[in-house]
């Protein structure tokens, strides 16, 4: 018989816990969040596996994973869970380590790009403010697009959180 | 008459403004005033934004809050995905002082502070809990009477834990507001079931996310409808833009375009030029 020694590790369940994923170690393996799993029934996404692999502090396994940022933030698993274990938070903490560590996709890289260099996810283009014209409305929406101290102090709270790291190059 | 700070986010100004104008007139005529938060950002985006860096979020968020804050009014968000971000950020700012105490060192950049006041509100759960369906109907000029698919979307009642609306699994609310038009929202499977485009899955994984959608479109196909109507830009934007790769041609309408038919607005001011799968009324 093979023995594989695992430990769970209280220095991870803070640190996930740090980043808004609280209550991990509360999964007891049901399997009621894979079973109702949109995701996992389209991908190789496995809910439960992930919830333990975070119990054994399987960081670098996780955060490297490509499921990891196959889950579409639906809530079905957290509303069935019968630990109420809120394992969309758990998710978004481990995803914040994926970035952190590096982990991040081109398409993602130009959303959060988007946002530091025009205070939105998409850009406006002369198609939009045409229609926006057509319909009465202002070209530019009443945002950070038109008001350029908006935009500055916007921009200051993504630098003093570090979000320029991630959109550097 | 009830007021709101009225929050645009990203998808309604910038790729369908037919959404922001039918809300404007339909809050008009229901007698709810819309004002808008000047110099508003991104919720950010729950899904990703927050995915990358939660302070990052939370701070931004914040600002957003605290922008409403100081008009003095409620936030009403059009999308599922700003009302997920804010009314969790409000949420978390409420209930861990400590996190609200280092959202404002971050403000204090700016000359801002935020005292974690705001209540956010989805547009949906104003109509129905605020205005009522009786005002509804008495505001309707032109009674409807098409089949269509009410479609939830995920953040708008989830996580319902925190956000009390409506049961998650069984929803009414939507198809009472739908029905309230003289439409019938019509059954159908998996009713709940994701768009597909949320948590960054449309940006990075397109074909995982067309498979939601197409799944969703075949159960809404089978059920007879002639329209699709959704309370988020966002489920909006990916029914629109994926039907034409999945064949099909259901057109989609936003809860506020469809009361801007039934409120007699005209075609050309319901933005549905927009729209890649052609609205024909």
């Amino acid at each position: 018989m093979i023995h594989i020694e695992v430990k769970s590790n209280p220095e991870f369940e803070k640190e996930l816990a740090a980043l808004g994923g609280a209550d991990v170690k509360l999964c007891f393996q049901c399997g009621t969040c894979t079973a109702s799993c949109p995701s996992g029934r389209r991908t190789s996404y496995r809910v439960r596996k992930i919830m333990r692999m975070a119990q054994l502090d399987m960081k670098e396994e996780i955060i490297s994973s490509q499921e990891l940022w196959e889950c579409s933030t639906c809530y079905t698993c957290v509303e069935r869970c019968p630990r109420q274990v809120p394992i969309v938070d758990v998710i978004v903490a481990l995803r914040n380590m994926a970035v952190a560590a590096g982990h991040i996709y081109p398409a993602h890289k130009k959303t959060a790009v988007n946002l530091y260099k025009t205070g939105h996810t998409v850009p406006i283009n002369d198609e939009i403010k045409a229609q926006r014209k057509a319909l009465g409305l202002p070209e530019v929406p009443p945002t950070v697009l038109s008001d350029s101290a908006a935009a500055a102090d916007l921009k200051k709270i993504l630098d003093a959180t570090k979000f320029d790291v991630i959109c550097k190059e | 008459m009830a007021k709101y700070a009225f929050f645009l986010g990203c998808i309604a100004p910038l790729r369908y403004p037919g959404i922001e104008k039918s809300t404007r007139v339909v809050f008009d005529r229901l007698g709810v005033e819309l004002v808008d938060i000047q110099g508003a950002s991104c919720c950010p985006a729950p899904g990703v934004i927050r995915a990358f860096n939660r302070t990052t979020w939370l701070a931004a968020a914040a600002r957003n809050l605290a922008l409403a804050e100081k008009m003095g009014l409620p936030i009403v968000t059009i999308c599922n995905g700003c009302y997920g971000s804010l009314f969790e950020a409000a949420d978390v700012l409420a209930k861990e002082p400590e996190q609200l105490a280092k959202v404002n060192d971050v403000l204090k950049t700016i000359g801002m502070e935020y005292k974690g006041t705001t209540k956010v509100y989805h547009f949906a759960d104003v109509l129905y809990r605020e205005v009522g369906i009786d005002k509804i109907k008495a505001a309707v000029t032109k009674p409807l009477s098409y089949g269509v698919a009410a479609f939830y979307g995920c953040h708008f009642l989830k996580p319902s834990s925190i956000k009390n609306i409506d049961d998650s699994e069984n929803p009414h609310i939507l198809d009472d507001l739908i029905e309230a038009t003289g439409c019938k929202s019509l059954p159908r499977k998996q009713k709940t079931l994701c768009c597909g485009s949320g948590g960054g899955l449309k940006a990075a994984f397109g074909d995982v996310a067309k498979e939601f959608t197409k799944t969703n479109l075949e159960n809404i196909q089978a059920s007879g409808a002639q329209f699709i109507v959704d309370v988020c830009p966002f489920c909006h934007l990916q029914f629109d833009s994926a039907q034409k790769d999945l064949g099909f041609n259901i057109p989609v309408l936003h809860l506020s375009q469809l009361y801007g038919i039934a409120m007699g607005m005209s075609e050309d001011e319901l933005g549905l030029s927009a729209h890649k799968v052609p609205v024909k009324l």
